[in-house]
């Protein structure tokens, strides 16, 4: 019996590719490659889903850190004086939500194997992204037009920090967003591309969406808690 | 189906290494390339931070000598060849963050774990070669920037910052607190918030690839401890790094633009009030005890991200020169996995004397004593791997061996340390200095010198003199415990810690003796270590040849050739049938039998569900 087994990424694309088709999980009598093939395609696009769990963990982390500074910082002084809520902050929030929403409809259109529909759908999703940076841009416009910068007090620093902590997470999602869906040319008979393919769109949304329920929180937390 | 073919012959595919000197070597996606990378790098780091150490222990135990040779090279420092007090200051930071960030983390994490725990669990790379690649040269640039830290830190008479390598703030919050705290300090933050960065992407990657791509068969349990311990210390650093980065920009905008999370009000600092000069703005309200527990929140789990790949390849080493299974290879995971959890709850016993209330100091001692217990059966499973074992006394052995020891030394102060009522008066004194030099410093960079005497072979094809190895062993083994052990001492008597001398105090005019003896064992000490690099050099060129698996073990980076091809296994990816530490079992031929080798008589089953834990659903 063969004591190292074959199954690396170019051989199933040897096996496979060129349109053979698509093998059942349990395949027949040499079902062990075609098992093999099958869990080694998914597992291959698998580490783009959990690539992505774990970036988001890390990023969650640094929130917390930030979150717990705010509280302490809140509490722990009469220096801390709330902003008002520039009133654009709502529509930047409704932006995120949207964008969230047309980036879920792009990764099921691309399940269903719609590509130029689900290319259609990031690009909106970019836009949306896009003008929701540029709102909170104008928030900011709007609060330093008041008179209120980033030294002005705890709640001016925390709002401009948080903000931009969350933008500059929002830039590098926009960047991914943009190569994503101009890039990939999805061909429809390799297995390994389309896995990765679906995978890395999952791990964009999935991605999108935190940043999505982080902007929320960010807002709540920012304006809605202890204010 | 064309599978079958594939199946029976063992068909390959290989990836061959790119030719072009730059791929291949400078910007490489290769991990053992990379892994290589980050062992230079501290390699060269810790040569840094060890002449940083000598120029210390010279000022303390022969104070107010000229060393001719310190003010040509410094002379803002040691003007006329006698160091200041700031040098002194800035000495200590950098030796501290060089250490810590740079040695302690890059080569045990970065360096082997990238090199071998892809091989270990049977994978051709790492999940994200680029990010790989990245993770790398993003620390480097950290490093350049804290080097530049060294000669650009804004004073002439320092090396960078004075406030040590926690940062505490006010002192690192404020530009005009002391030489060395204005752009010297900025470059730090900025060093450590560049390695957070690099680290990162370097835990990431760690974390995917072990839950990922692990060979058909190597369920988690059948894995080489040393993967666990890799995978932990991924978690840790994935989970700490990121709150020390909240902090640093935190500090960096507290610094540059005016904000007041740290500084409190009403500051006298240098002669100014916070508020009446244009180069101390107002500030109010800031908490520096934040800034101590985010650091710490992150210091903590940072002394295990040091200590943990050391424990795994301790474990490795014994029960591979033992010629025995690891004792509870179970009790040794999840001790592994207990360290590391509890890690995250221990912080405040390094803030016992910031006044917190004695109720949490009380709270985070009985979680740190309570970490006394997963260490203690990681001991006891070394002990009992050891037992009865036919111990071959390798090179790498005796430094495995000399790991528990310190360990152990290093760690029963850990107990005195961990109660607040002990702490309180030893605190800032050379006791906790003694402390975790022994478990965190020299423990750990024990594990990483059994670790080198052990793979080097796999990664050069070459043995190193064991010669060389037993001498640099038993010099360096007395010569930290000559270093560390006075130390205890000096802090009983209460010499604190971070004094550029002690001339001018009497009652520590007793222990000079001491600081002498402690100053030449540590000169003793790092002189030897050329021997190190020495036998690392030589032995790259002129080391007797290595084969596959000089030292008869078992797990998957020993199937492969010495040194392993671009794509570790020649593209075939072996299959697992075992667990890692299959020693003298009773009736194999050999003493040792490789995770490859099947079961006898029984026919492997569909591959990767015969353990069913495979990571990924099928």
């Amino acid at each position: 019996m063969a004591t190292t087994v074959t199954g690396t990424k170019p051989l199933i694309k040897t096996g496979f590719g060129g349109g053979s088709k698509p093998r059942g999980p349990n395949g027949n009598g040499s079902g062990r490659n075609g098992h093999d093939a099958a869990s080694r395609i998914q597992s291959s696009a698998n580490r783009y889903r959990i690539g992505m769990w774990v970036a988001m963990a890390s990023i969650l982390m640094m929130f917390t850190a930030l979150t717990s500074a705010y509280i302490v910082r809140s509490g722990s002084s009469n220096d801390w004086q709330p902003l008002a809520m520039p009133r654009v902050m709502w529509l930047s929030t409704a932006l995120i939500i949207l964008s969230s929403l047309t980036l879920e409809t792009a990764r099921r259109k691309l399940k269903g194997q719609f590509v130029s529909a689900h290319r259609r759908w990031m690009l909106a999703s970019f836009a949306l992204g896009f003008a929701f940076l540029l709102s909170q841009l104008f928030a900011w416009r709007q609060l330093v037009g008041q008179g209120i910068y980033v030294s002005s007090n705890p709640h001016s620093s925390f709002f401009y920090l948080l903000t931009a902590t969350h933008g500059v997470h929002l830039v590098a999602g926009l960047i991914a967003l943009l190569f994503m869906s101009l890039r990939r040319r999805v061909s429809g008979t390799d297995e390994l591309a389309i896995a990765k393919g679906q995978a890395a769109a999952d791990a964009m949304t999935l991605y999108w969406h935190f940043l999505d329920i982080l902007w929320i929180y960010l807002f709540v937390l920012l304006f809605f808690w202890r204010s | 189906m064309s599978g079958e073919t594939h199946d029976t012959h063992g068909a390959v595919h290989r990836h061959e290494a790119p030719t072009s000197f730059i791929r291949k070597y400078i910007f490489s996606l290769d991990h053992k390339v990379i892994g290589i990378q980050y062992i230079i790098l501290a390699l060269v780091a810790v040569l840094v931070g060890m002449t940083m150490s000598v120029l210390m222990r010279m000022n303390l135990s022969w104070p107010g000598t000229n060393w001719p040779i310190l003010g040509t090279l410094f002379p803002g420092g040691a003007p006329g060849g006698m160091m200041t007090p700031e040098f002194y200051l800035s000495l200590v930071t950098m030796h501290g963050t060089i250490m810590v960030f740079f040695v302690l983390t890059t080569a045990p994490q970065g360096g082997f774990g990238n090199y071998f725990l892809p091989i270990q669990i049977g994978a051709e790379d790492m999940a994200f070669p680029v990010l790989n690649m990245l993770s790398f040269w993003v620390t480097f640039v950290g490093f350049v920037v804290i080097l530049a830290a060294i000669f650009f830190s804004g004073a002439e008479s320092t090396v960078g910052p004075i406030g040590g390598w926690t940062g505490y703030a006010p002192l690192s919050a404020l530009p005009n607190s002391g030489p060395g705290q204005g752009m010297g300090m900025n470059l730090w933050i900025i060093s450590i918030a560049i390695f957070c960065v690099g680290s990162l992407l370097g835990a990431l990657n760690f974390i995917t690839t072990l839950l990922n791509m692990r060979a058909p068969g190597m369920s988690l349990m059948r894995m080489p401890l040393t993967c666990w311990a890799w995978f932990t210390t991924a978690v840790l650093a994935l989970l700490s790094f990121p709150v020390l980065l909240g902090g640093g920009i935190l500090l960096l905008l507290d610094r540059t633009a005016g904000t007041s999370f740290f500084i409190p009000g009403g500051l006298y600092v240098s002669g100014v009030l916070s508020g009446t000069s244009t180069n101390f703005p107002i500030h109010t309200g800031g908490s520096p005890i934040l800034w101590q527990h985010l650091f710490w929140f992150f210091g903590h789990p940072e002394v295990y991200i040091a200590i943990l790949p050391g424990m795994g390849a301790t474990s490795h080493i014994l029960s591979t020169f033992a010629r025995k299974p690891v004792f509870g290879y179970r009790a040794m995971v999840f001790a592994i996995f207990a360290i590391g959890l509890l890690g995250f709850f221990v912080w405040g016993h390094h803030m016992f004397i910031s006044g917190m209330s004695p109720y949490s100091a009380m709270t985070f001692s009985i979680l740190t004593l309570s970490i006394g217990v997963p260490s203690a059966v990681k001991t006891f499973n070394w002990l009992g791997t050891l037992w009865g074992g036919r111990i071959r006394f390798t090179t790498p052995m005796l430094f495995a061996i000399g790991f528990v020891s310190l360990f152990v030394a290093g760690g029963i102060t850990g107990l005195v340390l961990g109660q607040s009522s002990l702490d309180l008066p030893m605190h800032d004194t050379y006791f906790v200095t003694a402390h975790f030099h022994l478990v965190m410093g020299v423990a750990s960079i024990f594990g990483m010198f059994a670790a080198t005497y052990f793979w080097f072979p796999k990664m050069f094809g070459r043995m190193m003199s064991e010669r060389l190895g037993r001498i640099h062993f038993w010099v360096t083994f007395v010569g930290v415990y000559c270093i560390f052990v006075p130390m205890h001492t000096m802090g009983i008597v209460g010499m604190p810690r971070r004094f550029a001398q002690f001339t001018e105090y009497e009652f520590l005019a007793t222990l000079h003796p001491l600081v002498v003896f402690v100053s030449i064992a540590a000169i003793a000490t790092v002189i030897v270590q050329i021997l190190f690099y020495f036998n690392l050099v030589w032995s790259m060129f002129k080391g007797e040849k290595a084969g596959p698996n000089p030292w008869e073990a078992t797990t998957l980076e020993w199937i492969t050739t010495s040194p392993p091809p671009h794509d570790n296994f020649a593209g075939v990816i072996p299959t697992v049938y075992r667990g890692p530490y299959e020693f003298a079992v009773p009736g194999a031929p050999n003493d040792f039998i490789l995770q490859t080798e099947p079961e006898p008589g029984t026919v492997p089953a569909t591959e990767g569900t015969g353990n069913g834990h495979n990571g990924h659903r099928h």
